[in-house]
């Protein structure tokens, strides 16, 4: 209803052409079929028995995990060899040779006009599990998807599916093939039954097999009680059900989800998860073979998939179950514990500069450590903290390895001129209400935030935050109720009071057009600096965010990273003392998002307010204090410290951000009302 | 029922459902027809009635009551005493008259006398317009002619023999420009709402992230355009059938040709006019951008060229090669010769010719530049 999120990961770039004659495509061209395995780390042994990766709950593992083959099918068929590799056996006894892959993709590569999406992908995806295909946006996960349903044709290498070469065969293979696009795809002004309806037609099933089949599908996802309701008046977690439920009608033997749990509720995606593993138990049951490939940004998911392809930048990282990915961090990853009331990211900052730290984390009052291979673990009174102990390793921390290679990571440091001090809160909220008709989008919200603190709105879309966010800034005006910045209304305030706030919209809200300095210079402008002051306040992002190679790019250019960089030196040109920043880094790749929020501290430490919203849940860690929001209301707040200790259970022994949302959530919603 | 059938099935309920339930296309097909109708009909009038005039009159009253009495009758002059030329001179640069007429203290001795025939009665007009000029001026010389003729006859006197005009005015004997225009409007109301209705559907599907499940389903490209050809057809044809009936029930138009060769080059337009909306939603998936172009492309092209305002045969050479390229033209010439002439097959043969080609084409381009695939 606000536009939370909605479009935010719809990035579908207008393809131009083949890109046959692309100089930069056809260059590599020759480089195919050698630029594979582009995995530095060691090869993991072969002979790891199946079950290794412990059967995560909800997929059906599959009996043994074949030798990792570069790219080869199941019985070592060397890559490219199309119909012999791919055709599927009858059952074979007992399934513990794996069946062979449904899709083989051998030295793909794609490029739209001169820019490269996919470089030299190998990769296989087999049936009976989920294969995860993980990366930040821009990582090529969606292009890769549209080659292997068809919808593509690829600029070189091959794609072959269920034995059809997509790039001649592919209409013979899209009966075969369901695939749930990023964006929703769902007709908003059909009902959800209308829509099922629509695409049993489409698939042209008989009316018995669809009655059974759409009444089970609505069954399993929770909608029998909204067939009868408009898909565009379903909550953002019930719109990618349904969605889901259109891509089973078919019983796809190959399943293609494009990040289908991006910006939903925990409990949502927990559900959708569940809906695919169980569908796919049903297929291995039934001895038909049935694969899923699930797309996603969201690394905890990625750790849940039998087998994950790590993409970054069009480059296939890793192509290993996840406990092969972390083998190389065993041992690697601790604890550091602080001393309650120490200032965590000023000690964060001085750890990282230690040689032997590879990446370092704040996680609620400690701190996760990550360090380089062949380190020797370091004292914790050496570091600043209190005591030093292993933890387990988890997927972000294999990527993070993989990403920062062996160069340390600047510790960017922004000197800022200290903000005015005294007065009150700097952000004050009480009982903020906001109706859209008769949709409350955020019904009674209040907190305040304390100068230098971050504070976090932590919630799924459609919760209410970019509403609180605008009503907030002055760009929406509360139905009642009070939000006050820096002691003003800012929907009358003059215009000096807003020269004291800095704004970062979602999707970052750039000139496209505009060259890095072209924008800037117009922020300034924008914020009433004198000349002088332009110039200096100028020079100073560029150096402080590391624009200045950059400076003559067009906005529209840069990688999102950089997108993301720039708009916070705009934000902060003028020196403000609050900064509202509405989910400043979906999307963004973990590295990215490390360096962002090493920024952010410092500008807390120096004394700027922050507000910041976001739906991923783990990130909200850096935050020194979070209020849950969820439907409009706000669940609970407290520090991430507090929001984990309330809900640590025996049965939760530790709990992620995760965990405590859906906790929190269900006990503050009153029993008897059930969630929608 | 074969899966292409039942496929189309679900399309063509999707599509409907999509109409009843989305304003937009009912705006367009419906709303959009009337007020563009309205708007032109009643707006564009290159009749003129009224025409204020003023007149010098140096000659005795009662020798040229007549002739002013002849020029008040007329319905198209509205005759204004002016004291002297200068202040009727002023009155024509101030625009308040679009014309002068001076008539002289000698006229009726002249008049009186044959030998010295001509009288001379000066008229300045106000030829900003041309148009408007020729036609005051041939309003005054039909006014004073026919009270010349009167006057002589009074006189006994023949003004000789010369020739005796006799109008006829086919098709439009009452000189309505409405029933001229009315027609013309149709068919660009025809060209708009039909491109509209398809380009803003199309690129509307792309934004909201549809399209993409529909190319990812086995519903084929033909099929899915077809069913939005049929359902924005339907739409089309009611349109037509609305401001068909409304020029005749509220403009006045007589209708005077059959129904079965309206109804042919309706459909035949109607499915250019959806192709082009097709094609152009294919070229730009954006729907701001496919509204604009859409606009471009129809609705300059039918007022200037088609033929509805500005007549053909009065633009240059090369243009007039242009015309033929744009399917309106052919709409129209057929609109205006069954409104007015009824069926005239020598020319409405060619000109459903020319349409046929039209569909045809734009068929073609979008099935061409439409694939399944995403690139």
């Amino acid at each position: 209803m606000t536009g939370e999120g909605k479009g935010e990961h719809q990035r579908l770039p207008l393809p131009l052409r083949e890109g046959a004659g692309g100089r930069g495509c056809s260059e590599s061209a020759a480089a195919v079929g050698a630029s594979q395995s582009t995995d530095p780390s060691p090869q993991p042994p072969p002979s790891r028995g199946g079950g290794a990766d412990g059967a995560p709950p909800g997929t059906t593992a599959t009996a043994a995990q074949p030798p990792p083959s570069r790219g080869g099918g199941a019985d070592g068929a060397p890559p490219g060899t199309t119909a012999t590799a791919a055709q599927p056996p009858p059952s074979r006894g007992g399934g513990a040779d794996a069946l062979p892959p449904l899709v083989t993709i051998a030295g793909l590569r794609h490029c739209f006009g001169a820019a490269v999406a996919l470089d030299g992908i190998t990769a296989t995806i087999r049936p009976g599990e989920i294969t995860g295909l993980v990366g930040p946006d821009a990582a090529g996960k969606t292009t890769l998807l549209r080659l292997i349903a068809g919808l593509l044709r690829p600029t070189a290498g091959t794609i072959t599916v269920l034995g059809h070469d997509m790039t001649t065969d592919a209409a013979a293979a899209h009966p075969s093939i369901g695939y749930m696009p990023q964006r929703f795809g769902l007709y908003e002004d059909l009902t959800v039954a209308e829509n099922l309806d629509l695409f049993a037609d489409l698939h042209t099933l008989p009316q018995d097999l669809r009655t059974t089949r759409i009444e089970r599908l609505l069954r399993f996802t929770g909608l029998t009680p909204f067939a009868a309701r408009l898909a565009g008046n379903l909550s953002g977690g019930m719109k990618q059900k349904l969605g889901l439920a259109c891509a089973l009608l078919s019983r796809p033997r190959l399943l293609l989800l494009d990040e289908p749990s991006v910006g939903v509720d925990p409990v949502s995606r927990r559900e959708l998860w569940a809906i695919v593993a169980a569908m796919l138990a049903e297929a291995s049951g039934q001895n038909e073979t049935m694969a899923v490939v699930w797309a996603t940004a969201y690394l905890d998911e990625a750790a849940r998939c039998a087998r994950v392809l790590l993409l970054h930048q069009g480059k296939l990282l890793s192509d290993s179950p996840p406990d092969d990915f972390l083998a190389p961090l065993k041992g690697r990853v601790f604890r550091l514990g602080l001393a309650p009331g120490v200032a965590r990211r000023a000690i964060a900052r001085q750890v990282s500069r230690n040689p032997a730290v590879l990446d370092t984390q704040v996680s609620g009052d400690a701190l996760r450590l990550v360090l380089r291979d062949g380190a020797a673990p370091p004292d914790a009174a050496s570091l600043g903290g209190t005591t030093l102990a292993p933890l387990p390793p988890r997927f972000e921390d294999g990527f993070i390895a993989r990403l920062a290679g062996d160069a340390p990571p600047a510790a960017p440091e922004i000197v800022i001129t200290p903000p005015r001090t005294g007065g009150g809160p700097p952000i004050v909220v009480q009982d903020l209400v906001r109706r859209f008709g008769h949709f409350t989008a955020v019904d009674h919200v209040s907190f305040t935030v304390q100068r230098g603190e971050i504070f976090g709105l932590l919630g799924p879309n459609g919760a209410g935050k970019s509403t609180t966010f605008r009503m907030l800034c002055g760009l929406l005006k509360p139905s009642s109720g009070m939000a006050r910045v820096a002691g003003q209304d800012l929907l009358t305030a003059p215009a000096a009071a807003r020269s004291r706030i800095g704004y970062m919209a979602q999707r970052f809200s750039l000139y496209a057009e505009l060259s890095v300095r072209e924008n800037l210079r117009f922020f300034a402008r924008v914020y009433g600096l004198s000349r002088a002051d332009q110039g200096r306040a100028i020079d100073a992002a560029l150096d402080q965010f590391e624009l200045r190679e950059a400076a003559a790019t067009t906005a529209r250019d840069l990688p999102l990273g950089l997108k993301q960089r720039l708009a916070l030196a705009a934000a902060l040109l003028h020196g403000p003392e609050i900064l509202f920043l509405d989910e400043p880094t979906s999307g963004v790749d973990p590295l990215m998002r490390r360096d962002f929020w090493a920024r952010i501290g410092s500008l807390a430490d120096a004394g700027v307010t922050i507000l910041v919203t976001s739906h991923f849940m783990d990130e909200a860690e850096n935050c020194d204090r979070l209020g849950i929001v969820n439907q409009g209301r706000l669940a609970a707040i407290g520090t991430p410290a507090e929001l984990r200790a309330r809900v640590r259970s025996a049965a939760l022994p530790d709990p992620t951000l995760e965990d405590a949302f859906i906790a929190l959530v269900a006990q503050a919603s009153e029993p008897g009302v059930q969630a929608a | 029922m074969t899966g292409s059938a039942m496929r189309m099935r679900g399309l063509l309920k999707k599509e409907v459902k999509h109409v009843l339930r989305d304003p937009s296309s009912i705006l367009i097909a419906i709303l959009m027809p009337i007020v563009l109708l309205l708007v032109n009909g009643f707006g564009i009038s290159l009749d003129a009635y009224h025409m204020p005039v003023a007149v010098v009159v140096s000659a005795p009253e009662e020798a040229t009551r007549g002739m002013l009495q002849a020029m008040a009758a007329s319905p198209y002059l509205s005759v204004q005493r002016a004291a002297s030329v200068h202040d009727a001179e002023a009155a024509l640069t101030a625009g308040t008259v679009r014309g002068i007429l001076v008539v002289r203290e000698d006229v009726t001795e002249r008049l009186r006398r044959s030998a010295s025939w001509p009288a001379r009665v000066g008229l300045s007009v106000n030829a900003t317009d041309p148009n408007t000029a020729r036609i005051l001026e041939g309003y005054v010389t039909s006014a004073l002619t026919i009270w010349l003729g009167d006057a002589a006859r009074e006189l006994r006197r023949t003004p000789g023999g010369g020739i005796d005009l006799e109008y006829r005015d086919w098709f439009n004997p009452e000189l309505h420009s409405a029933d001229f225009i009315v027609p013309g409007v149709i068919a660009m109301v025809m060209t708009m709402a039909g491109t509209l209705l398809t380009a803003g559907g199309v690129s509307r599907e792309w934004e909201h992230g549809t399209m993409e499940s529909m190319l990812a389903s086995p519903a084929r490209m033909i099929e899915l355009v077809l069913a939005k050809l049929i359902t924005n057809f339907g739409l089309g044809i009611g349109s037509m059938a609305l401001s068909v009936v409304l020029a005749v029930f509220l403009f006045g138009v007589p209708y005077r040709g059959g129904f079965f060769v309206l109804a042919l080059a309706a459909s035949l337009f109607l499915v250019f006019a959806l192709g082009l909306g097709l094609f152009i939603s294919t070229v730009s998936r954006n729907q701001f951008v496919s509204s604009q172009l859409a606009f471009l492309t129809t609705m300059m092209p039918a007022m200037m060229l088609s033929g509805m305002l500005f007549d053909i045969s009065a633009m240059p050479h090369w243009l007039r090669i242009v015309t033929y390229f744009v399917p309106a033209r052919y709409l129209v010439s057929i609109l205006q010769t069954m409104f007015l002439a009824g069926d005239v097959w020598s020319v409405i043969l060619p000109n459903l010719a020319g349409l046929a080609a039209a569909a045809a084409l734009a068929l073609a381009a979008t099935m061409a530049v439409t694939r399944r695939r995403l690139d």
